[in-house]
């Protein structure tokens, strides 16, 4: 049986651009599902085909067992979505917004008002409740964005890069939000460029390259996958660094080469052998006489997975992402080209 | 509730109901989406009273500068000028709301709202039918405004109440048709900036080449043609006749639609709804913010 979030094949092309290339999802009902990958890669393309946005050009979905695609309003009765920017009016309250979007779930408007009063009291936002969004801080309107996307308690939730742009205080806060909903029960597709987040929030992670999911399975299994402890030094006299160069050679893993920082006397050896091994290490330096300002085993994070996985950084191309907007990000280099592109490839469908 | 499957709500809140579906639920998101656009305009009020300037301006401009220079049904009396010219000034002013539309939509393509509209369970056409109602609402109330300062330089409409009602309801008609033609240039072009401009530089021609400012017999032949078959001409025909502002020896052209402009603005004007309605709509459904 399908999760509450499945997808088969998803293909989607604009213009010459493929930005989805056979994409499959399944995603168990209460999880929380990470994409993972960098701009351009596909995630936000996944996002909207599956929350009926976008008809993708193959491939087939569902989301909480109904076919995204032969159903869309009955799929819309139970998502929600937050998108990469607060889609809120900036001209209504947040009281207003909150009923707009009730009133627009159909809820009638005795509900939707006693439904924004509840959900504007939960997310901190009931001293300002009556105040245009406008005059809200970046992170106030994330919060207002995904009240929004949770007027009618959607079993299924997307959350499209949610804290793009956020300041560390905000994400750290809209984390919260994000795990103590998911403990709720709710199946939670979620993308982001931050390894980081993904590591924090979700059960399983798909890292999507090019359109294509190129990795999949937990935090652990991913990085079980990439392998390697590292041990890390920082030496404290530039002197020493050569003498120390050769000690870790010594302990390398078969054929692992040391990294050498010159500028912050950093060195860097691939090890197998876990705390035991360090000790040896440290033993061997003090041995020689070498002082050491820091030392540490390093087992690999998301974002050395994701390097060793697409040959690049995750965070490599995201330069301009960074904007004002707060991060329009995915595609935001050659989205103007794909509208343009995706206009005229629907104009052609239709002759 | 047709649907087979449903679950126990995640955090306790409500279950978005199945909807009534069909025109009432249409009916309702659009009177819901339009009171969003209607509010915004309370908070913006500067946006309808810039909108007000341009028409007065044109409304003292075109009576004394033009006035008395202008031919119109054999005389060139400023008197008689300034009854003909206000139907083409409140025709050009109606039409002016295309330009709002396309930027108050494209602005909320650009800010990510047409997407959280789309993955609303909402009626189709309601996030257009809201923002084009709200703008007939801003229409009628700079029709209002306007009127009184017709009133002021000495514009009367001498066919009695009703028809002069008749009147102002042929040229907000026109104007809600002219608003669908904003949706579709907003959902095109995606920016404000371009919507506004996109929006305006069509009209100029469009309202000048017509009988809005001057009669179309001094103009070239070809240009005549054109004025006397534009569709804005013929509300502007109507309107005229319906407040008797036609000089009293003016002959109208031959032509269909000046012969008989208030049939001709109101097929004109459904016309241009069902078309770009259509249009808007259908480009709404596949909008990529």
């Amino acid at each position: 049986m399908p999760g509450a979030i499945y997808a088969e094949g998803l293909v989607k092309n604009f213009g010459d651009v493929r930005a989805l290339d056979g994409v499959d999802l399944d995603v168990p009902e209460g999880t929380v599902l990470g994409l993972l990958g960098p701009n351009g890669a596909g995630k936000t393309t996944t996002v909207r085909v599956l929350t009926t946005l976008l008809t993708p050009d193959q491939g087939k979905a569902s989301v909480a067992g109904i076919d995204v695609l032969r159903h869309p309003n009955e799929v819309r009765r139970r998502i929600g979505l937050s998108g990469q920017f607060a889609a809120v009016d900036e001209y209504l309250t947040g009281r207003e917004n909150l009923q707009m979007v009730g009133q627009l779930y159909q809820l009638k408007a005795k509900d939707a008002r006693r439904r924004a009063d509840e959900l504007l009291e939960r997310f901190n936002l009931a001293d300002a409740a009556d105040r245009t969004a406008k005059t809200y801080s970046g992170g106030m309107r994330r919060r207002l964005d995904l009240a929004a996307a949770l007027v009618v308690s959607p079993p299924v939730m997307f959350m499209d890069e949610p804290t793009t742009g956020l300041d560390p205080r905000n994400r750290q806060a809209l984390w919260e939000v994000i795990q103590e909903l998911v403990a709720g029960g709710t199946t939670l597709l979620l993308t982001t460029q931050y390894l980081e987040e993904a590591d924090h929030l979700a059960d399983d992670i798909c890292v999507v390259d090019h359109g294509r999911v190129i990795a999949r399975g937990t935090s652990d299994q991913l990085k079980a996958q990439t392998g390697g402890e590292r041990v890390e030094v920082v030496v404290r006299e530039r002197e020493r660094i050569g003498t120390a160069e050769e000690l870790l050679r010594a302990h390398a893993v078969d054929g692992g080469e040391v990294a050498v920082e010159q500028h912050t006397r950093r060195l860097t050896v691939p090890v197998a052998g876990g705390a035991k091994l360090l000790a040896e290490v440290i033993r061997d330096l003090d041995g020689r006489g070498i002082e050491i300002d820091d030392i540490g085993l390093r087992r690999p994070t998301l974002d050395d997975v994701f390097i060793s996985l697409t040959g690049h950084a995750a965070e490599e191309d995201t330069a301009d992402g960074d904007d004002e907007d707060g991060g329009q990000s995915e595609n935001s280099e050659n989205s103007e080209n794909s509208k343009k592109k995706a206009g005229a490839a629907a104009k052609a469908g239709k002759k | 509730m047709t649907t087979t499957k449903t679950r126990e709500p995640a955090q306790g809140g409500p279950v978005a109901p199945s909807g009534r579906g069909g025109i009432s639920q249409s009916v309702n998101d659009s009177l819901i989406v339009a009171k969003r656009n209607l509010i915004r305009m309370l908070r913006i009020p500067e946006i309808v009273i810039f909108g007000l300037i341009q028409p007065i301006m044109f409304v003292v401009l075109f009576s004394y500068v033009f006035g008395g220079s202008i031919i119109v049904g054999g005389t060139a009396s400023a008197a008689e000028y300034r009854e003909f010219l206000m139907a083409g000034i409140f025709a050009q002013t109606v039409t002016f709301a295309t330009a709002g539309a396309g930027a108050g939509i494209a602005e909320d393509m650009h800010k990510g709202l047409i997407d959280r509209f789309r993955s609303l369970p909402m009626s189709r056409g309601a996030v257009l039918t809201g923002r084009t109602l709200a703008d007939a609402v801003q229409t009628a109330l700079t029709l209002v405004v306007l009127a009184v300062v017709a009133l002021l330089v000495g514009w009367r409409a001498h066919e009695g109440f009703l028809k002069m009602l008749a009147g102002f309801g042929l040229l907000l008609l026109l104007g809600y048709a002219f608003t669908w033609i904003g949706a579709l240039i907003g959902l095109t072009v995606r920016t404000p900036e371009a919507a506004t401009s996109g929006g305006l530089i069509w009209l100029f021609p469009l309202t000048f080449v017509s009988v809005a400012f001057v009669p179309s017999e001094n103009m070239p032949n070809f240009l005549a043609t054109i004025a006397q078959w534009n569709p804005f001409s013929a509300t502007v025909q109507a309107a005229r006749e319906l407040f008797g502002n036609l000089p009293p020896n003016y002959v109208a052209p031959d032509a269909w639609p000046m012969q008989n402009p208030v049939l001709a603005s109101v097929l004109y004007s459904l016309l241009i709804i069902v078309v770009f309605r259509t249009l808007a709509v259908r480009k709404y459904r596949r909008a990529a913010a």
